[in-house]
């Protein structure tokens, strides 16, 4: 005994101690901020260009092109990472500081999809651009109607306005009404609701210079971002942005830009049904370290083995996995130490990842309304006498129904909120209202009310933990407090004390 | 009334907690592979009629689920039976029927259920609802106590059996487990039963608790339990120390039935018994354990065991003090 408590002490040593050495090695050495404050927000954008050859039989040669962002309003570039395995790869200066990356490949067979991986940052506020040389508008050629409709709306607007950028946000205003007036909905029609295209032009007829800015709006965990827009015009003195979907002027601080002025974002000869996505994930980095990131990137070794270089999308699980050691702690804290009494083991960390999607309360009320509801119906499937398999099964389809009325009956409401109830899982529901059920007509409603309050205060309390910002700044920046987290739990289980639940069931023993 | 105790005052009174009898006990002393003999009734009930000990009489088993539909054959000319899952786990899922009235069964509280009701009762049973771990089961129908009368006030609607300590071989402490209306007729502490600490050495009460706290009567027949003395008592404490030989468990629960013709008969053992009985008895294990693995070490001898144990585990400190001179 002495022996296995002695070897559980060693391993838990040294894991508490690597975990600590190796956060404290990042902290001091690499200058890791231990807690979320003065950081930087760090954004890894890859973008996926999936595209198919033109004839798949024989395979054509194929020629992609993908203009590169360059660092701009502020945004430093620090990494970027190519993968087109088999094509051949260059990058071509463009005029103006501009690159292209260019995947060539002679035969092309199949289906495929090319990475680029970079990692930015806002460096400072200022969101100027650089001035760009004047264009002189090209009048586009129209259709005698809608020539006309665009005169009138041009004539009306400019009467409203006092200079270009009020005529400007009262043209974007007009494509946002509800109920546009009838040559806006004219003019949408016959350009097949291009509403982009209908702007740029309306904006040629009235002589304003304009181009657009494509970009990203940068959103956490998104996987599948597409390029945004926004019209840039000249309004005499400078070059204004207006953001189409809100007509708000200035350029929003959640966008990436990826090319300023008109042209082609990607360029596939030789392919098919090309398309281009974003997947984004936010990393809070010091702002030392990401200065030190850009100047030597290959000295970090560490960090090379991070996690920061898995793809994007796996970062964003990950996120979530190294919160779940955490859980699993307070579970095993809450029912070695204190003694709560739950009903299935991790079930709580289930349904606390749930409510971290759910947001609390809604959470709350959510998974109260599901498991009441389900016991009403089973204490009727009680009385029917089903095999128990057969009865589970019957519970979870009835979850997923109660779970589909819900999502509908609160979205026709328009409780937006409620339409989180998917993130419960089924199985796990439907074996609490199994259980619980059965706890029901075993033991009595009091038993209920002690195992499924210990099971709800225990998620409240793993909810908490892991929405809390240090412990994911910690657990994500520091993978390495996991080991230290599994030598704690390896503790515990050697923990021969005392529960508090027993300090307060054992309290009439001394008195007698 | 103290809301809470400190861990030191408990650690003084040796009280065992969960977590020490998890890893200092079970863990330790009980191998895994012999819990198999205690977590099946069937098995225990074979083995110890091998041993020729006690228990009540099987009357059949279902093991699938077609044969649940023959089952009023089984139970033709039964009029008093218990129904059990094999491998249940505290209490659950016994279904005791008392009587017949026509084609009703009477349960032990005197609610009458149809056949359906107990063949969809068996049907659980097979599924495993009541079974460790979710597993498939099957279910035992045996032969109702028919306890010994001297007991009958202190049990109400169910039958009353006695929980016995024994580690290595040495009974450490016993309680009797009385049914109340709120238990169900379960002798089952966590459902409401009332636990009696037995005085090892006498067999006479100590003190009795209900959810943890102390009662002097019954709740239902108000029968006081400081008269209590457990008829046969020396065969209840070897019955219980022959079952550690019987399963290799070092550390285990005997739950002990007292039938008017058979006397005391075992009826399920238990490799993680609780640890209420602490309370029962108030006094702590911890001590009594120490105390029991310097008896196991001194000798083999069931017997010798026996009258050590009765010796060094009474109530009255003058005996206790008499005792350890003995040991050392």
């Amino acid at each position: 005994m002495i022996n296995s408590k002695v070897q559980i002490g060693l391993i838990a040593g040294v894991f508490i101690a690597l975990g600590i050495g190796l956060t404290l090695y990042k902290a001091v050495s690499l200058d890791l901020p231990l807690v979320p404050d003065q950081y930087r927000e760090v954004w890894t954008i890859e973008s996926k260009t999936s595209f198919a050859p033109t004839n798949t039989r024989v395979g054509s040669p194929v020629n992609v092109q993908l203009k590169l962002p360059t660092g701009q309003a502020g945004w430093v570039i620090l990494e970027e990472h190519f993968a087109s395995s088999g094509f051949g790869f260059s990058i071509i200066e463009e005029s103006a500081g501009s690159s292209v990356a260019r995947w060539t490949r002679q035969k092309l067979d199949r289906p495929t999809t090319l990475y680029y991986k970079m990692q930015t940052y806002r460096a400072s506020q200022n969101s100027s651009l650089p001035i760009l040389p004047i264009k002189i508008p090209q009048k586009p050629l129209l259709e005698p109607d809608q020539q006309a409709a665009t005169d009138r709306l041009v004539d009306r607007l400019q009467k409203q306005s006092s200079n270009i950028e009020s005529f400007v946000q009262l043209l974007l205003q007009e494509f946002l009404r509800d109920s546009p007036d009838q040559d806006t909905l004219f003019l949408l029609d016959s350009y097949e609701d291009d509403a982009f295209a209908v702007l740029m032009d309306v904006l040629a007829m009235a002589d304003i210079s304009a181009h657009q800015i494509r970009g990203i709006v940068l959103e956490d965990g998104r996987r599948r971002q597409t390029l945004n827009s926004l019209i840039e015009v000249y309004s005499g003195e400078q070059w204004s942005i207006f953001d189409p979907s809100t007509a708000n002027l200035g350029l929003p601080d959640n966008f990436f830009i990826w090319q300023r002025g008109d042209g082609a974002v990607l360029n596939v000869v030789g392919g098919r049904d090309s398309s281009l996505e974003f997947a984004l994930v936010s990393n809070s980095l010091p702002a030392k370290a990401v200065v030190g990131m850009e100047q030597r990137s290959d000295q970090y070794a560490l960090l090379d083995f991070s996690i920061y270089t898995l793809p994007v999308e796996q970062q964003g699980i990950f996120k979530g996995l190294l919160l779940i050691p955490v859980a699993a702690l307070v579970v095993v804290f809450m029912r070695l130490l204190v003694g709560v009494r739950t009903s299935g083991t991790f079930m709580p960390i289930l349904i606390a990842l749930a409510f971290i999607q759910t947001t609390l309360f809604i959470g709350l009320a959510i998974f109260l309304g599901l498991i009441g509801i389900g016991l009403w119906i089973r204490s009727y499937l009680s009385q029917l006498n089903l095999l128990l398999v057969a009865r589970v099964a019957t519970v979870i389809i009835m979850v997923i129904l109660l779970m589909a009325a819900l999502a509908v009956i609160s979205y026709r409401l328009g409780l937006d909120q409620v339409l989180t109830v998917t993130f419960f899982p089924t199985v796990i529901v439907a074996w609490t209202i199994e259980r619980m059920s059965i706890l029901w007509e075993e033991e009595g409603g009091h038993e209920v009310l002690i195992q499924g309050g210990g099971s709800l205060l225990v998620a409240v309390m793993a909810y908490l933990v892991m929405s809390n910002h240090l412990v994911e700044h910690l657990t994500f920046n520091f993978p390495e407090l996991t080991l230290s987290v599994l030598g704690v739990i390896l503790l515990f289980g050697k923990y021969t004390g005392y529960r508090l639940s027993e300090l307060y069931r054992f309290r009439d023993m001394g008195s007698k | 009334m103290k809301k809470l105790i400190s861990p030191f005052e408990l650690r003084d009174l040796g009280i065992l907690g969960m977590n020490e009898r998890n890893i200092g006990f079970i863990g330790h002393y009980n191998q895994r592979k012999n819990y198999r003999l205690a977590d099946n009734k069937l098995q225990t009930k074979s083995a110890a009629l091998v041993r020729g000990i006690p228990v009540p009489e099987l009357y059949g088993t279902v093991e699938y689920q077609f044969q649940v539909k023959n089952l009023h054959e089984t139970l033709s000319g039964r009029d008093s039976f218990v129904i059990k899952p094999a491998q249940g786990s505290g209490g659950k899922g016994i279904l005791v029927i008392t009587d017949r009235d026509g084609d009703l069964f009477v349960k032990s509280s005197g609610a009458l259920i149809d056949e359906r009701e107990v063949r969809r009762h068996t049907s659980n049973i097979l599924a495993g609802l009541h079974s460790l771990g979710g597993r498939n089961d099957c279910a035992m129908i045996e032969a109702l106590i028919d306890f010994d009368p001297v007991l009958k006030d202190y049990s109400f609607e169910g039958v009353p059996d006695i929980r016995v300590i024994v580690f290595r071989g040495v009974p450490v402490m016993a309680m009797m487990r009385c049914a109340t209306h709120s238990s169900d007729g379960k002798a089952n502490l966590h459902q409401g039963a009332v636990g009696v600490g037995i005085d090892i050495s006498t067999g006479k009460s100590i003190c009795a608790v209900q959810h943890d706290r102390i009662v002097t009567q019954h709740p239902d027949t108000e029968i006081l339990f400081d008269q209590l003395n457990i008829p046969h008592w020396q065969q209840v404490l070897e019955l219980a120390a022959s079952c550690a030989s019987m399963t290799g468990l070092d550390y285990l629960g005997a739950d002990i039935v007292l039938d008017k013709q058979g006397g005391p008969m075992l009826l399920e053992l238990n490799a993680r018994p609780g640890l209420a009985i602490q309370v029962a008895n108030q006094t702590g294990l911890r001590h009594r354990l120490a105390s029991a693995a310097k008896i196991a070490d001194l000798t083999n001898d069931q017997a010798a065991k026996i009258r050590l144990a009765r010796e060094q585990f009474s109530c009255t400190s003058v005996a206790r003090g008499q005792l350890s001179i003995n040991i050392l």
